[in-house]
C-alpha cells in the first residue's frame, strides 16, 4: 500500500513528459490566517485532460481551483497556464483569466443583463468582438446547452440547472483553453443535476481540460481522466476513478468514501 | 398678495432653485460616484482618501461650507468662478452644493453596492474584465439600481438645501423669501406660497423614485 502512495506521483510525472502540460501547479502554499488551506500543491493537467477535485469540506480543494485564476492569492509556489505564469494584478491578469473558464457553485450570472447580454459581455468587452458576430456564437452556444428560446429572459427568471447551463456557454464564448468548475451541482435541485453534467461530459469528450470540484461520482466515472483526492490542504492521492474509487489506498480516502458512498 | 408676483420675480427665482439643484446634482452624482469607487477599491490609500472625503464633509454644517467658499475662496484668497458677482455666487454654490451631497451620494452609491453579491464581481473577473470594465458593465449598473431609492432622498433633500445658497445672496426662491417678507405684509402667506413651491418641486420626485426603484430593481 506504502509503494503505490508513492508510485502515484511517480506515474503522473511520467503522463506529463509524454504529452503537454497546460496548467502546472507548483509548490503552491496559502494561509488564511493561522489556516494553513494549500500545502505545498504540485499538480500538473495536461491538454484535454480533466482532473476531478475531491476532498472533505475545508480540504481546500474549492480554494485550489480558485487560486488557478487567481480570485484567491497565494503566498508561495507558481502556477503556469500554458507556458505563462500568473500574474499578480493588473491588465496581464484579466488577459489570462480570459483564456481560463470559470463556473461556479451559485452561478452568478450578472443579474441585470439577460441571458443573451451575460454571454456576449466577455466576448465584446474583452476580445473585442464585433457585436453581430458574438450575438451569432452566443445563440450557438446557449442553443448546444438547450436554453436558446430563454436568451431574452433575465438570470432569475431560469431555474437553477439552466442558469448553470448558461454560465457554462458564457464561460464556453472566451474559447478557454482550460475550465475551472467549482462545484457545479451543489446548489441545484436533485433533478436538474443531470442536464448541468451531461454538458459537462460532452464538454469532456469534446476534449475540453477541465478543473472539477464535484462529489458527483458518476461524472467523474464517466468523464474524468484522473481524480486528486485532497484533504487538509494536502495532495494525499492522485489515480484513475476507477482505481480511485474502487482501491482506495489512504486511510483518509477510504474514511471519506465510506461515508459519502453509504448514502 | 396677487402683487407679489406682479412686483417680485417668483417663477424666476424657484427657475434658479432648478438650475441650482439641476447642475449641482449633477456634479454631486459625478463627485459621489469617484468617491464611492475610492471607498470599494482594494488599494487601502485610496478608501483612506475616500472615507475622509466622507466624514470631513458629511459632518460640516453646510451654511459654513457655504459661506467659507465665498468669503475664504472667492473674497480671500480670490478664486472667483466668474467676473460677474452674481454668476460668481452662482457657481460657488453649485461647487458646494456638489462637494457636499457627494458625500451622501457616495454613501447611498455604497450601500447599493452592498446588496451586490461578491460572486457578481468573481464571474466579471473571471471572464477576464478588467477592474475598471467590472465597475462599469457589472458592479456600477448594479449599484445604481440598488441605490436608487437612498439617492431619491439624497436629491430631494439637496433641492431643500439649495436655500442656504440664499445666505451667500444667490437670489433663488429662498433669498426671494426673505426679502418679500421683510418688504411686505402677510409673512405667513409667503412663507406657505414658497413651501408650496418647494412640495411641487420635491413631491413629483419623490413619487417617481419610488417607482423607479422598484421598476429597475435587481432581481435575484
Amino acid at each position: 500500500m506504502r509503494a503505490q502512495v508513492l508510485v502515484g506521483p511517480q506515474v503522473c510525472r511520467y503522463c506529463a513528459a509524454m504529452s503537454e502540460p497546460l496548467v502546472v501547479i507548483d509548490k503552491v502554499n496559502k494561509h488564511f490566517g493561522d489556516l494553513h488551506v494549500l500545502k505545498d500543491i504540485d499538480l500538473s493537467i495536461d491538454k484535454g485532460e480533466v482532473v476531478i477535485l475531491i476532498g472533505p469540506s475545508g480540504s481546500g480543494k474549492s480554494t485550489l481551483c480558485r487560486t488557478i485564476n487567481r480570485l484567491e492569492t497565494f503566498e508561495s509556489g507558481s502556477i503556469t497556464i500554458d507556458g505563462k505564469t500568473l500574474p499578480d494584478e493588473g491588465k496581464e491578469l484579466a488577459d489570462l483569466r480570459a483564456d481560463v473558464g470559470m463556473v461556479f457553485q451559485s452561478f452568478n450570472l450578472f443579474a441585470h443583463k439577460t441571458i443573451l447580454e451575460n454571454v456576449t459581455l466577455g466576448p465584446i468587452k474583452v476580445r473585442k468582438t464585433p457585436k453581430a458576430e458574438a450575438d451569432k456564437r452566443a445563440l450557438e452556444l446557449l442553443d448546444r446547452v438547450g436554453v436558446a428560446h430563454q436568451k431574452d429572459k433575465y438570470p432569475a427568471q431560469l431555474s437553477g440547472g439552466q442558469q448553470q447551463r448558461v454560465a457554462i456557454a458564457r464561460s464556453l464564448a472566451m474559447n478557454p483553453k482550460v475550465m475551472l468548475f467549482d462545484e457545479p451541482t451543489s446548489a441545484l435541485d436533485p433533478e436538474m443535476v443531470n442536464e448541468v453534467l451531461d454538458v459537462m461530459v460532452q464538454l469532456a469528450k469534446e476534449g475540453m481540460t477541465m478543473i472539477v470540484v464535484t462529489h458527483e461520482m458518476g461524472f467523474a466515472r464517466k468523464a474524468a481522466d484522473k481524480v486528486v483526492f485532497l484533504a487538509d490542504g494536502e495532495i494525499v492521492e492522485s489515480n484513475t476513478p476507477n482505481e480511485f474509487f474502487s482501491n482506495p489506498t489512504s486511510a483518509r480516502a477510504k474514511d471519506f468514501l465510506s461515508k459519502i458512498l453509504t448514502h | 398678495m396677487g402683487d407679489i408676483f406682479a412686483r417680485y420675480d417668483f417663477f424666476g427665482a424657484f427657475w434658479l432653485t432648478i438650475q441650482l439643484s439641476f447642475w449641482s446634482a449633477l456634479g454631486a452624482l459625478v463627485i459621489g460616484t469617484l468617491v464611492a469607487i475610492l471607498r470599494v477599491s482594494p488599494v487601502p490609500v485610496f478608501r483612506l482618501i475616500g472615507t475622509s472625503y466622507v466624514n470631513l464633509v458629511r459632518n460640516t454644517p453646510l451654511t459654513l461650507l457655504m459661506v467659507s467658499a465665498i468669503l475664504g475662496l472667492s473674497l480671500i484668497m480670490g478664486l472667483r468662478l466668474s467676473n460677474d458677482v452674481n454668476m460668481d455666487v452662482f457657481l460657488w454654490a453649485i461647487v458646494v452644493l456638489s462637494v457636499y451631497h457627494a458625500a451622501f451620494v457616495c454613501e447611498a452609491l455604497r450601500s447599493g453596492v452592498n446588496t451586490i453579491p461578491t460572486g457578481q464581481a468573481e464571474a466579471a473577473r473571471s471572464i477576464g474584465l478588467t477592474f475598471r470594465q467590472s465597475l462599469t458593465e457589472v458592479l456600477l449598473p448594479q449599484a445604481f439600481r440598488g441605490a436608487i431609492a437612498p439617492l431619491g432622498s439624497t436629491l430631494i433633500a439637496l433641492i431643500k438645501n439649495s436655500t442656504v445658497a440664499s445666505v451667500i445672496g444667490a437670489s433663488e426662491a429662498a433669498g426671494l423669501m426673505a426679502t418679500i417678507v421683510e418688504n411686505e405684509t402677510g409673512g405667513v402667506a409667503v412663507f406657505f406660497l414658497f413651501a408650496l413651491g418647494f412640495v411641487i418641486l420635491t413631491l413629483p420626485l419623490g413619487v417617481w423614485f419610488t417607482s423607479l426603484s422598484r421598476r429597475l430593481a435587481v432581481k435575484r
